[in-house]
């Protein structure tokens, strides 16, 4: 297993290209969960949402939740893209170079993650206008390491799906019936004490639910679990969903 | 040295054996050519002796390395244009070649150089900062024909190169593929299923039919097994005395007369025309028409399958079709 630093370089260095290049897609991808944060956050602002610590905006309880969204579809997104370089078979052309199948699952990690980190970025400063605010920097920073988490566990995902897939035709129901459930499993949009007990047990499978909780605890100062407890709940599931990526990917054939 | 070497390479998709046991080598330096038509196994083959695919049985050398155990080795060595296009469309032409060129591991100005060169020698240098999704059909094949040059391979597996350009395009590539393999001395395998480019290009020719070899030889000494060229005369007479005459006649290999149509396999077929028609006519037969036939590779497959080429094909696209049916009935 040799680590091929260049080619880790050239396949971020197209990932880069390929992200500036489509703007139609950088601007489409941020209008969904702009939209979730505008109209939920219009409809229910002045409404008692049970469960919310008193008060608190629900705008601002909110954008946390909205932020792991924007994360979880950029980064699931990135790691299925595998299914578009098979399709459009660019992905022999990657194959069959003398590269470690290592390499080339860190070259689209380290891409996928820059694309997502910066999704989610522009996200963060789009909800500035809406009037949101950071509780503090150094905590920020720590937003910041959630945030990659976030994307190494759903990118690693998406390799796994997008490894045992032969064409794009599974494609939706990936979206509709893995993303969707984990994003409104997480608690993104509702405190998760609402959830019935049964459902809750769901939630704690869910990684992004320690991710939103990690989120909220480190850019608005309320979490319901301690943040060392998100990080390290949330740091297993992205070094378990990375390795089963890679080992899938690595297993399937490109042809 | 053999630049490939193959025994009894199998591979399996569940019941379907799409490559059934096929043996060969390939020298140095060789064109050679995997003829038949689709779904005949030949991207199978290809794809294992390139990496991409794992061999179900049988074995595979590469340049002197074991296509199995040391895949590394391999990919170093070869350059492949797959039959589908494999290039970035949201990547310019000289990027897509920079981007290989990282990938296997070249130097800067290494890199620079030899993209100047391929670029060149494709004739694509002034198109080299236009997104490739603006390319023609043509310009990308050659642009991933020289792509597939980069890396110097010393063998390069070309699967169906001119497959779907036009007549003109076509002639080019062929002009590139034999300059690459005559002044650079790269060992090329390609597959076609276009009796003529076989024909024109390669030094030896494996005819492949539902994963087997049927026959490997030279496009002349393939041709030859057939017999030599066939004339076919249009004639007006009483037929029962010409047949007698021409089975009597010297250096006939084949007689067959079907009406008023006489079809004479003999060697050197051009020389053989005046005598034939004197004949004839010394016999009372008038000929109305003459026409000389020198044998094709579709009738070395004829010969060795019993079907040609476009019938198989329209049989896999029938089978196909009745599939489909069957699958939206059920649905």
């Amino acid at each position: 297993m040799i680590i091929n630093g260049t080619a880790i370089y050239v396949l971020w260095l197209r990932e880069m290209k390929r992200y500036v290049r489509a703007t139609s897609r950088i601007i489409g991808s941020l209008l969904q969960p702009l939209f979730f944060l505008v109209f939920l956050g219009l409809g229910f602002r002045k409404m008692p949402v049970p469960g919310l610590t008193a008060g608190m905006d629900y705008v601002r309880f909110l954008v946390p939740g909205i932020l792991g969204m924007t994360l979880l579809f950029s980064s699931a997104m990135q790691g299925l893209s595998v299914l578009w370089d098979r399709e459009f078979g660019f992905l022999k052309e990657i194959m069959v170079a003398p590269v470690s199948r290592t390499s080339i699952v860190l070259g689209r990690i380290a891409g996928g993650t820059t694309t997502t980190m910066i999704q989610g970025l522009l996200m963060l400063a789009l909800s500035f206008v809406v009037g949101f605010r950071i509780h503090g920097f150094l905590l920020f920073l720590w937003a910041l390491v959630f945030m990659i988490l976030i994307a190494f566990t759903f990118i690693g995902l998406g390799l796994i799906f997008a490894s045992r897939m032969k064409d794009m035709q599974g494609f939706g129901l990936i979206i509709n019936f893995i993303i969707f459930p984990l994003f409104f499993l997480s608690g993104a949009l509702y405190p998760l004490e609402n959830l019935p007990p049964w459902i809750r047990i769901l939630s704690y499978a869910d990684p992004l639910t320690f991710g939103v909780d990690g989120l909220r605890g480190t850019l608005i100062g309320v979490s319901s679990h301690p943040l060392l407890l998100d990080f390290l709940l949330l740091s297993g599931f992205a070094v378990v969903m990375v390795m089963l990526g890679a080992y899938f990917f690595e297993k399937s054939e490109s042809v | 040295m053999n630049a490939i070497t193959v025994e009894n390479l199998t591979r399996k998709f569940g019941d379907v054996t799409a490559v059934d046991g096929i043996s060969f080598f390939v020298p140095q330096g060789e064109l050679f050519g995997l003829l038949g038509p689709n779904g005949a196994g030949k991207t199978t083959t290809i794809n294992m002796l390139a990496t991409l695919l794992r061999p179900t049985s049988g074995r595979a050398e590469v340049g002197g390395f074991d296509v199995l155990k040391s895949r590394d080795d391999v990919r170093k060595n070869i350059g492949i244009v797959f039959q589908e296009t494999a290039l970035d469309g949201k990547l310019t032409g000289r990027e897509n070649l920079e981007f290989h060129a990282m990938m296997y591991g070249l130097p800067k100005e290494e890199r620079k150089r030899r993209i100047d060169d391929v670029l060149d020698l494709v004739e694509l240098a002034d198109k080299a900062k236009t997104l490739v999704e603006k390319y023609s059909g043509g310009m990308k094949r050659r642009l991933e024909i020289g792509r597939g040059l980069i890396q110097h391979p010393k063998v390069l597996f070309l699967d169906e190169p001119t497959l779907g350009l036009d007549a003109q395009t076509r002639r080019r590539i062929w002009d590139y593929v034999r300059r690459l393999n005559r002044d650079r001395k790269v060992t090329i395998i390609l597959t076609t299923h276009y009796m003529e480019e076989a024909d024109f290009l390669c030094d030896r020719i494996a005819i492949m039919d539902h994963g087997k070899f049927v026959a490997l030889d030279t496009p002349a000494r393939l041709k030859d097994i057939l017999g030599g060229d066939v004339i076919s005369l249009e004639i007006e007479g009483d037929t029962d005395v010409l047949d007698k005459a021409f089975t009597s006649l010297d250096g006939v290999k084949k007689y067959v007369r079907r009406g008023e149509v006489v079809n004479l396999t003999v060697e050197k077929g051009e020389r053989r025309i005046p005598e034939i028609v004197t004949l004839a006519q010394q016999n009372g037969i008038a000929v109305a028409c003459v026409h000389l036939r020198k044998p094709s590779l579709e009738d070395v497959f004829l010969h060795f399958t019993g079907h040609t080429i476009r019938e198989q094909e329209a049989g896999i696209v029938e089978r196909n079709r009745g599939m489909m049916t069957r699958r939206r009935r059920r649905s």
